[in-house]
């Protein structure tokens, strides 16, 4: 038995994963939840409102509170007497590897679902639909991504913003200057401080870094949509029976107006940590994704 | 200038002090890890085996080639992964601690190994014949004989070195684990005080460094006067 | 499991469409450089400095260099470079920092980066420097004053020159810390080797190929700079000393 133990362990490290014995019908992460009566959910630490800690260090959020009914249906599905909750904060640069390394579960955030993620990864159904715009001070003049010309613009590493603003950097010689920060906090540190006129990021995001703001007068969200995204939670990729159940279950919460409940507690009343109310009213895209909920990537 | 606001400190110390209480545990245990380790891999570096001296100068070389903050990703992302196959772990424990923990002993046991190399080459060699001589074998003379005073020799190194150590405890930022720089970082980041709490982190690592750091040199001034 | 590995990856256009993952890898490494010799260079003059001040008689001057050593080497890399990037501006007079943070951010982060590097590494060069100049023989200086010399020819023309061959070696060590140190500065966005190798993560989903090729470039820059050092420390080994000739 140990000498399998090492030789899977092998064939991980060097990719060769035919080696391992195919179990098509069984999915490996209800099996393992079933085992260890305990599953790890993945969440971040600072994507207001979506999933983020509290200021008792309690993670909260709309797609942390989709996720925990999820668990609950997964529960029930197995019938388990208890099921321990272990919580794991990801970043965006670690995610998509603690998914594929069987660290985490599952995770709902803000990951948004494209083609080149669903080579490694798995995903749901979508969760929420963003536009990608621009944060800036309400003095500044920045009404459209034309203002940005010649200027200092931040964006986070790593996210379809990057992508997008670099390529429109090039395609229109518009002569920015690009600063990728580590993570959406860095990012608007460095707006707040004059580094850059503008932010640009998902706009959801963009009014939750506005409600940590010290002023959040100061700020508004403003431009064109440079492109809509679809949220959906990631998983572990070839697991289609998880992932039905998964789906399912998100599927009931929009169906049945749990999930539109969630929002209004989320975009439309104050949130931690300053009470400060996001009001996003629910956009057309998410109206249709509640409607026909559906796992399609927007890209 | 910039308005400074530190009022989100006080309500935060519970989670800063938990922080911290990871960032020392990180700290004693790699200390005493490394050691251990350090000193057994220096000897196998001395060592007339040509086999241990050579796994003994790869490892030590390896791990002191690359950057600390690539062996803790290393540590976090791909290594756990491969111990859980090995080892039939349930996969998906918070591992985080563990592998942070295991990536920093494992990388400052090859900077201590050679802080006790050196030391044990300060010990004359005569040492070791006159043990010899008196009937000792080769594990005999380097524990009762050599190490006893290549450690006395060393102590004020191996305690700088634990200094820079906790420093570096504030690189576990990459596995999202909240050490005391990662739960002060988290402060700031989610309060929107992000500048406030990291001149706040620098102060406290300052003050602990630097008493430290005058201890270390009262002891090596105690046992050699110079 | 299932990780598809695919290293044609680096040779496939990157994003930006105008290079490839490779060439995304070569910029890094470049930046890594470029970065870690600049701030070598300034390390190596200020920590000569201040060194050289901690062994001078004159008690304000000895404990201002004393003051800069612990400041340094007290206080975390990865803290360092958060305040000298993101808090200095802030400190300084509007005006000024404002014309700063104007300024292009790839020169803001590689300024921020140089700076905090080189003044890190400073207060260890100093160390070496001082604990060089304290392990000649006192005889050498006492004869460069009975000679006639100030105390300031003394340190030029006796005693510095000797000390510096003697502090080769250990500066070695540093001289490859700094390298290593640099990874640090991806934290603030600059674009150095780890910067790359976790933006091709981002941009590739494919992190194994990211991590060895970026974990085989540090072990390639230290072979090299150890290869060259050991020539170095060999050209300049004081006879009579141990590793001398």
């Amino acid at each position: 038995m140990k000498r399998f133990a090492i030789t899977a362990a092998l064939a991980t490290v060097l990719g060769a994963s035919a080696v391992l014995p195919a179990q098509a019908q069984e999915s490996l992460t209800l099996k393992k939840i079933k085992d260890t009566g305990a599953i790890t959910l993945g969440h971040r630490e600072s994507s207001i409102p979506f999933s983020y800690y509290d200021d008792k260090q309690q993670v909260i959020g709309y797609s942390h509170e989709l996720m925990l009914k999820v668990v609950d249906d997964i529960k029930a599905n197995l019938k388990l007497a208890k099921l321990d909750i272990k919580l794991m904060p990801v970043t965006s640069a670690n995610r998509i590897t603690l998914i594929q390394n069987g660290t985490v579960d599952i995770e709902c955030g803000s990951t948004t679902n494209n083609l080149e993620r669903q080579k490694q990864v798995g995903f749901t159904t979508t969760i929420f639909v963003i536009g990608t715009k621009l944060m800036a001070k309400k003095d500044a003049g920045i009404k459209d991504f034309a203002d940005l010309a010649g200027k200092n613009v931040v964006t986070t590493a790593g996210t379809t913003s990057e992508r997008l603003i670099r390529k429109m950097n090039e395609d229109k010689q518009m002569k920015m200057n690009v600063i990728s920060a580590k993570d959406h906090g860095e990012a608007f540190l460095t707006l707040e401080t004059g580094r850059a006129v503008a932010f640009m990021m998902d706009d959801a995001l963009l009014y939750g870094e506005i409600a940590k703001a010290k002023k959040p007068g100061d700020w508004l969200v403003t431009g064109t949509a440079q492109s809509k995204e679809a949220y959906g939670c990631m998983l572990k990729k070839d697991d289609p029976e998880f992932k039905k159940l998964v789906d399912a279950s998100l599927t009931k919460a929009m169906t049945s107006g749990d999930a539109e409940k969630i929002y209004a507690k989320w975009f439309m009343n104050p949130i931690p940590p300053k009470g400060l109310n996001l009001n996003m009213v629910l956009s057309d895209e998410m109206k249709a994704a509640y409607k026909a909920p559906n796992d399609k990537a927007f890209e | 200038m910039y308005e400074f606001d530190w009022s989100s400190i006080p309500g935060a110390l519970p989670f800063l002090w938990d922080g911290m209480k990871i960032s020392l545990v990180i700290t004693l245990q790699a200390v005493v890890i490394g050691i251990v380790w350090g000193t057994i891999l220096a000897m196998m570096r001395l060592s007339s085996i040509k086999t241990l001296s050579w796994f003994a100068a790869g490892y030590v070389n390896m791990f002191r080639a690359i950057p600390l903050v690539m062996v803790l990703l290393w540590f976090f992302l791909i290594v756990p992964r491969f111990v859980e196959t090995l080892l039939d772990f349930p996969p998906g424990s918070d591992l985080r601690l563990s592998s942070a923990m295991m990536g920093f002993a494992l990388f400052e046991a090859a900077y201590y190994s050679e802080i006790i190399r050196a030391g044990i080459q300060s010990v004359p060699k005569g040492q070791i014949a006159a043990a010899s001589a008196l009937g000792m074998n080769y594990a005999q003379a380097m524990r009762l004989v050599v190490l006893p005073q290549a450690f006395r020799n060393m102590v004020p190194l191996l305690l700088t070195q634990a200094i820079i150590l906790f420093q570096d405890t504030s690189l576990v930022y990459v596995s999202a684990l909240a050490d005391f720089f990662g739960a002060s970082y988290k402060v700031g980041d989610r309060d929107g005080r992000l500048v406030e709490m990291l001149l706040f982190a620098g102060a406290v690592y300052f003050v602990i460094c630097f008493s430290a750091s005058q201890l270390v040199k009262r002891l090596q001034k105690k046992y050699h006067p110079a | 499991m299932g990780y598809q590995w695919n290293w044609g990856v680096f040779l496939s256009p990157s994003a930006s469409g105008d290079d490839t993952y490779l060439g995304w890898m070569f910029a890094g490494f470049k930046m890594t450089i470029a970065l870690s010799l600049t701030a070598w260079v300034l390390a190596l003059i200020l920590g000569a400095l201040v060194g050289v001040l901690r062994t001078v008689p004159n008690k304000t001057l000895a404990g201002i260099a004393t003051a800069y050593v612990e400041l340094f080497r007290n206080v975390p890399l990865l803290v360092q470079l958060f305040i000298w990037y993101f808090v200095l501006p802030e400190l300084l007079p509007t005006s000024i920092g404002d014309a700063y943070k104007q300024s292009h951010p790839v020169m803001q982060q590689f300024l921020a980066s140089m700076i905090c590097l080189g003044l890190f590494t400073s207060a260890r060069v100093a160390e070496q420097v001082r604990a060089g100049i304290n392990s000649l023989p006192k005889g050498q200086k006492n004869a460069g004053l009975a000679l006639g010399f100030t105390l300031p020819q003394t340190y030029r023309h006796v005693m510095l020159p000797m000390a510096f061959r003697l502090v080769v070696p250990p500066l070695t060590s540093e001289f490859l810390n700094i390298f290593k140190n640099s990874a640090v500065c991806s934290t603030i966005g600059l674009l150095e080797l780890a910067a790359q190798g976790r933006q091709l993560v981002d941009y590739t989903a494919q992190p194994y190929e990211s991590f060895i090729a970026v974990t085989l470039s540090y072990v390639l820059i230290n072979v090299t700079v150890m290869t060259l050092m050991h020539k170095f420390e060999r050209r300049i080994a004081v006879p009579g000393y141990i590793g001398g000739k």
